[in-house]
């Protein structure tokens, strides 16, 4: 698979010239999982670039149609294993949407603490990996280490380092405990000098500026054109965060900044992802505060055709426990029709389009990643540059293969 | 998000009147406007909203299809679009026959690409006019179309490394036990089990 092809050998008296085909991956460290690509190179300039994937592909969507709502909740943390409570956040919102069923505000206010948990790990590991991509070493080893503390406020909360199942259609799992809200306060007052700590290493760093600053850049029409979301929109100059221009949950309710490039080269996308970072710390205080005013409140939807009775109640009650038991095999029934929500994820907007037919399985649910379109577009992104370039501009699109396989 | 529902439907009735024929109908349910469209009509559709004023759907969110395989149209291949100028998105879905060849939308989205590869690697719809129309996410030489209702989820080859010949072969799937699909619906409501022994069931009741 690693031989080197040449086409159309060009003759010149003493050297031929040729272009050169060569794999890229799908073993490459840089190649952020599972990604082949197929690069064609004119000497060290990349001419055409076509990246094959599906080498993580699980059928995610074939299975959720043989699960029941409730079942199918878990296959979410396994897409963007990086921010996995985001992807959960709107299978979430389709099946409330459907429902029409509210979420508590307490149970609202977890969500968004921990979807912006969930971006902090992600722009933490694309930030780093990318500095790794372009040589830097120690930037993964500081960003793992607050990434660790991060996983460690999931398991706190729900008992998974990664794989959360904590959003339930109707609020949350379970409540927070006192002692992990003191904690994550106490983390959001240390994480602002990490990040210092990062930028010194990198933003004015030579050699990353070198590998990044005008290196695959977008304007705004070609975001549009590309369909792209997120960052890589954001990158190009474009205001426009789902938080803030389709507000969901309670985003409305907090006080934070949209952060906006203006270049659109790898060099935005990375300045954009370190204020990204600093705004989440942000809402994130807001949250704990809101979280201090509704002590005691419901964090999940009171209607119990949704949402379990509790442990206690099951003990005593008949009536309860048949209510559980019929909860977790024969699930809630969703009306017939069909919705698409989304959420800002880390990476873009990630959406998911379901179909329902009444039943208590999804009749089809398709799920839109905000890396695919990205991905898409290496192609137009990399053609005239060079082929160190190419993991630059990899890196900078924050690719996980687990939500582009799917 | 509060969806102002009348603006809404006079946002879908202003591009059914200025289409014609080339939109069926429109509805608007959940606050979410869905055109339905002539699969032939695609392009021109899909053009319009692109490019009208009032309109401005540029960004392509997604292609998909959903597969119904009662119908006489059993597909429905389904575009997401979104406008980030009017912070509005619209559903634009069409319906084909199996067989049917879909048109391609690349030249209006040249991002339609790797959705149209999906539809067609998961569903088997064509889309003609599409450059390069290979599988995306599936292996290299899978056969069949996994989104199909009538497609197995277990799928029907498996894979394994082979320490004899040194490398991985394909052999029919095989199971231990028979895969089991539980619907968990109430006897009550809605389940269709014929009940072991219980077949004759519905001609005793016919005959009295």
């Amino acid at each position: 698979m690693n031989e080197i092809t040449p086409i159309n050998p060009v003759k010149d008296g003493e050297t031929s010239i040729r272009n050169f085909n060569i794999n890229f991956g799908p073993q490459h460290p840089a190649a952020h999982g599972v990604l082949r690509l197929v690069l064609e190179l004119d000497g060290e300039v990349v001419d055409r670039v076509d990246p094959h994937i599906g080498l993580l592909h699980r059928g995610t969507e074939k299975l959720i149609e043989q699960k029941t709502y409730l079942q199918a909740l878990p296959y979410f943390d396994r897409l963007d294993y990086v921010a996995p409570m985001n992807q959960e956040h709107a299978y979430c919102l389709a099946i409330e949407k459907m429902l029409d069923i509210g979420v508590p505000y307490r149970a609202s206010i977890i969500r968004v603490l921990y979807s912006e948990i969930g971006r902090i790990l992600s722009h933490l590991l694309n930030v780093t990996t990318q500095a790794m991509d372009v040589g830097a070493l120690t930037p993964p080893l500081w960003g793992f280490e607050e990434r660790e503390k991060l996983m460690i406020f999931y398991e706190r909360a729900c008992g998974a380092r990664l794989h959360a199942a904590y959003f339930r259609p109707g609020g949350v799992h379970q409540d927070l405990p006192r002692a992990l809200l003191d904690d994550i306060w106490q983390w959001t007052e240390e994480f602002p000098q990490v990040i210092d700590d990062l930028e010194t290493l990198l933003t004015e760093n030579r050699i990353f500026k070198q590998r990044n600053v005008d290196i695959g850049v977008v304007t705004l029409d070609q975001c549009e054109e590309l369909g792209f979301s997120g960052v890589m929109v954001r990158g190009s100059g474009g205001a426009w965060d789902l938080r803030r221009s389709q507000p969901y949950e309670n985003y409305s309710d907090y006080d934070f900044q949209i952060p906006v490039g203006k270049n659109g080269d790898c060099y935005d996308r990375y300045l954009i992802r370190m204020l990204e970072m600093r705004e989440s710390t942000k809402i994130m205080r807001q949250c704990l505060e809101k979280l201090d005013d509704t002590l005691g409140e419901p964090v999940s939807s009171l209607d119990g055709k949704v949402t379990p009775p509790k442990r206690a109640d099951m003990k005593g009650s008949m009536e309860a426990l048949i209510h559980h038991f019929k909860l977790y095999t024969e699930g809630f029934k969703v009306p017939a029709g069909e919705t698409y929500a989304c959420v800002e994820a880390p990476k873009g907007e990630f959406g998911v389009y379901m179909v329902s037919d009444g039943s208590n399985k999804p009749y089809k649910l398709k799920i839109r990643a905000p890396g695919f379109p990205h991905l898409a577009a290496m192609d137009f992104m990399c053609r005239g540059h060079m082929l160190a370039d190419v993991s630059a501009i990899l890196g900078s699109l924050d690719i996980v293969f687990g939500e582009i396989d799917r | 998000m509060m969806i102002d529902v009348e603006a809404l439907d006079d946002h879908g009735d202003a591009i059914a009147s200025a289409l014609e024929d080339a939109v069926l109908r429109y509805e608007v349910v959940d606050g979410e406007l869905t055109l339905h469209v002539p699969h032939d009509r695609i392009i021109q559709v899909i053009r319009h909203l692109k490019d009208e004023g009032t309109c401005q759907y540029k960004s392509l969110i997604d292609i998909t299809a959903v597969d119904y395989p009662g119908r006489d149209r059993r597909f429905d291949v389904v575009y997401h679009l979104l406008s980030m100028r009017q912070n509005q998105r619209i559903r634009v879905k069409t319906a084909l026959r199996e067989g049917e060849i879909a048109l391609s939308i690349m030249d209006v989205f040249p991002c339609a690409d790797w959705y149209e590869r999906e539809t067609f690697d998961m569903y088997g719809i064509l889309f003609s006019g599409h450059p390069d129309m290979r599988r995306i996410l599936t292996d290299y030489g899978f056969r069949g179309y996994p989104l199909r209702k009538d497609f197995p989820v277990t799928g029907y080859v498996e894979l394994r490394y082979d320490e004899e010949v040194k490398r991985v072969v394909y052999e029919p799937v095989k199971l231990v036990q028979e895969m089991r699909s539980f619907d968990f619906m109430s006897p009550w409501e809605g389940a269709e089990y014929i009940l072991p022994g219980d077949e004759k069931a519905d001609e005793k009741e016919g005959a009295s």
